[in-house]
């Protein structure tokens, strides 16, 4: 059996199901409780499983993820909600200093067995300020984990692993995606970290996207068959580790790059697939290794402003287009 | 047991009562005379006094050693605590052995209190190789070197320990210009309405490096930041250990009971230089070193202890000799210390270590035999 949920919906049953199983699992976070969420992911948890482990907070990010890594040293596994991606720059410090080099710098006497969850990317037009697709900043700090689904059942399969995992987990939810449906099947579902799916098969070219892009790619494939290329739609889900195996097989077989990717221009994570890339299958290329992403601008909030800048299934299609003729 | 959910909420405490005395708490006098306050009552035995004593002599004593083995370029930088003594080994003295101590990088007499081998920590200013003590068997976290943080971890600690219906308390150390940063002000903010058992130890030694107090902070006194956060301000003279000792162990103890968190200013003065890298005597004068000096710690507490014969010269002696001794168990376990195999670095960064991370490890050790040959043909 399986029924159709919503991406939004999807993050409180992945959090519920591994409450129940691990009373050592709490969360806490800015009007994750009572509220059930700014965008309503996290419904239903306090009245499951009471205000100790699903805890309301002062509006003090740094105290979150501080009091996030203390607990998870006393043995707890804590997941700590920062309402918008964005905010994960006024604690920064504890992500990128403080919380990976824990286990470094006492030489894996102390290891952080947390996930941060956090509202990331573009599309809601919240502006400048609430709308950064910011996986790439995670991407580049040693001694994290880095996730981002594209869809329900990877975020139920993917929260699942990222708790279950002893490391510091950043967990990336595409807000934008949030009312997305998709279907997920009954019972207790546990994903893999590091792992990529090929969720569509192609020979011309392989496309490799993120979250919210892989929808879009999947889109941008169905037309570019209409033309007559058949493209392969790999969803990385995971940054950090990065199934770098599934891209290279890929690009060894279609000889033919492009990423889709969220980011602004300049170090987005599509740059780092093209780097491997690059040095692993360049005697094997038919074509420029291409990147899709945002401009290197700060998102305007205008709807239509909006969505000219995020990369779009006319924009993936182009770049296809130019990359196979 | 308290219920830590329910929020203090704003307005059911008097901010009077939060507020600090208007005298720091003070019990015995440099020529060791004591003042003994019922509010703050000691109840050390004579015992007990005399090894306060010692480790404070062994925790300067390996001070002196950390700053000589960084003249001799066997440290990297060391932070002294010379003068801080009594601050760091008294409220340290003041907890019960399972519960847990956040330090900053300074806090080598806290640490000594708890058994951590020196040399585990001096190991870190070497660079020979990571912070060597384990944190779990001393209730002795990780040294912060960045400043404040270690505010936010002791909170959470704090909490963690609440919900698994421990009843252990954290006390975390930071300076004067760590009051300064966001990250206690988010801790206190934090601990206040989660009633979570943590004290905040302030050591003010006056200087966050070169800065002064007064251009630290317009506040009255630091204790008086506590009030903001609804936790009781707490103020001693932090060249008294008894003092320090007796206003600890009644901030820890009332968290303990589940009264929540409180903020200690202990009053002190860094003799040394903010590190082994800066030059003191660009900002402060002789003077003010000399006029400091007359406050020492150790001093004060040796007077008393001569006062009441619980010291002899005799005791002095062996007592010197065996900080010599460790400082020598010190001095021989960090001097030329090798570095540790660096291709261990990979190993801690994650619990099982990435796939791409075993490629990058694998291509330093290529590069490492390489050289190691070339060497070898060079020579």
């Amino acid at each position: 059996m399986a029924e159709l949920i919503t991406y939004r919906d999807a993050v409180a049953r992945g959090l519920a199901q591994e409450m129940r199983r691990d009373p050592s699992v709490h969360f806490l976070g800015e009007d994750v409780a009572a509220a059930g969420g700014v965008f309503k992911a996290t419904k239903g948890l306090l009245e499951e499983f009471g205000p100790q482990r699903v805890r309301d907070t002062p509006i003090s990010e740094e105290a979150i993820l501080g009091a996030a890594m203390g607990a998870a040293m006393t043995g707890l596994k804590p997941v700590a909600e920062i309402m918008f991606s964005d905010f994960l720059a006024t604690c920064w410090d504890l992500v990128a200093v403080e919380i990976p080099k824990t286990r470094y710098m006492t030489d894996g006497q102390v290891t952080m067995p947390l996930v941060i969850r956090t509202a990331n990317g573009g599309g809601l037009r919240f502006g400048a300020q609430h709308s950064q697709a910011v996986e790439n900043w995670a991407m580049a700090i040693p001694g994290l984990k880095v996730v981002a689904p594209s869809n329900p059942k990877d975020v139920i399969g993917l929260l699942a692993a990222a708790i279950r995992d002893p490391d510091p987990v950043l967990f990336f939810e595409q807000k934008s995606l949030y009312p997305s449906k998709g279907e997920v099947p009954d019972g207790e579902i546990v994903d893999e970290l590091g792992v990529a799916t090929t969720i569509r098969s192609g020979s011309d070219v392989t496309i490799v996207a993120l979250a919210s892009m892989v929808p879009r790619a999947v889109d941008a494939a169905e037309e570019l068959e209409g033309i007559g290329i058949s493209a392969e739609v790999i969803d990385l889900r995971c940054l950090v580790p990065l199934d770098t195996a599934t891209v290279i097989e890929s690009v060894k077989r279609t000889s033919r790059l492009v990423t889709v990717e969220e980011n602004p221009r300049l170090c987005g994570w599509g740059a780092e697939i093209v780097s491997i890339v690059g040095e692993e299958c360049f005697w094997h290329l038919d074509g420029p290794l291409t990147r899709v992403t945002t401009p290197h601008i700060p998102l305007p909030s205008a709807d239509a402003l909006e969505d000219e800048f995020l990369p779009s299934v006319d924009r993936i299609v182009e770049a296809v287009q130019k990359v196979v003729q | 047991m308290v219920d830590d959910v329910t929020p203090a909420g704003s307005g059911q405490v008097d901010p009077a009562s939060l507020l600090p005395p208007e005298e720091p708490v003070h019990l015995l006098d440099p020529d060791g005379t004591l003042h003994e306050d019922p509010e703050y009552p000691v109840g050390l035995d004579d015992e007990a006094l005399v090894e306060l004593h010692r480790t404070m002599i062994v925790t300067r004593r390996i001070d002196r050693e950390a700053i000589n083995l960084q003249r001799q370029g066997q440290l990297g930088v060391y932070a002294s605590c010379l003068g801080q003594e009594a601050a760091q080994v008294a409220s340290a003295w003041a907890l019960q052995d399972e519960d847990w101590i956040f330090p900053s990088y300074r806090e080598l007499g806290a640490a000594i209190v708890r058994d951590v081998d020196p040399a585990d920590l001096l190991h870190l200013f070497r660079g020979t190789w990571l912070s060597d003590h384990d944190p779990y068997e001393h209730r002795f976290a990780l040294l912060s070197i960045p400043i404040g943080t270690q505010a936010l971890h002791a909170t959470g600690f704090a909490m963690g320990a609440r919900l698994d219906g421990n009843p252990i308390v954290t006390v975390v150390y930071f300076g004067d210009g760590g009051t300064s940063e966001g990250d206690p002000h988010e801790a206190m903010t934090f601990a206040g309405v989660m009633r979570s058992p943590v004290v905040f130890f302030v050591q003010n030694n006056q200087y966050a490096i070169s800065v002064p107090l007064s251009k630290q902070t317009a506040a009255p006194t630091l204790a008086h930041k506590a009030v903001g956060y609804g936790l009781p301000g707490y103020r001693c003279d932090g060249n008294d250990p008894l003092a320090t000792y007796a206003v600890t162990r009644r901030a820890v103890e009332r968290a303990r009971a589940g009264h929540g968190p409180a903020l200690i200013e202990a009053l002190t003065y860094r003799m040394e230089a903010h590190t082994t890298s800066d030059d003191a005597s660009r900002y402060r004068s002789d003077e003010e070193l000399e006029a400091a000096a007359l406050t020492d710690p150790i001093a004060r507490l040796r007077n008393h202890l001569r006062r009441r014969d619980l010291l002899d010269d005799a005791m002095e002696q062996r007592f010197e000799e065996e900080a010599a001794e460790r400082a020598q168990a010190v001095r021989d376990a960090i001097y030329d210390a090798p570095h540790g195999d660096p291709l261990e670095l990979f190993d801690h960064v994650y619990v099982a270590p990435r796939a791409d991370m075993a490629a990058q490890r694998d291509e330093l050790r290529a590069e490492l035999a390489r050289r190691a040959d070339d060497d070898g043909g060079a020579a």
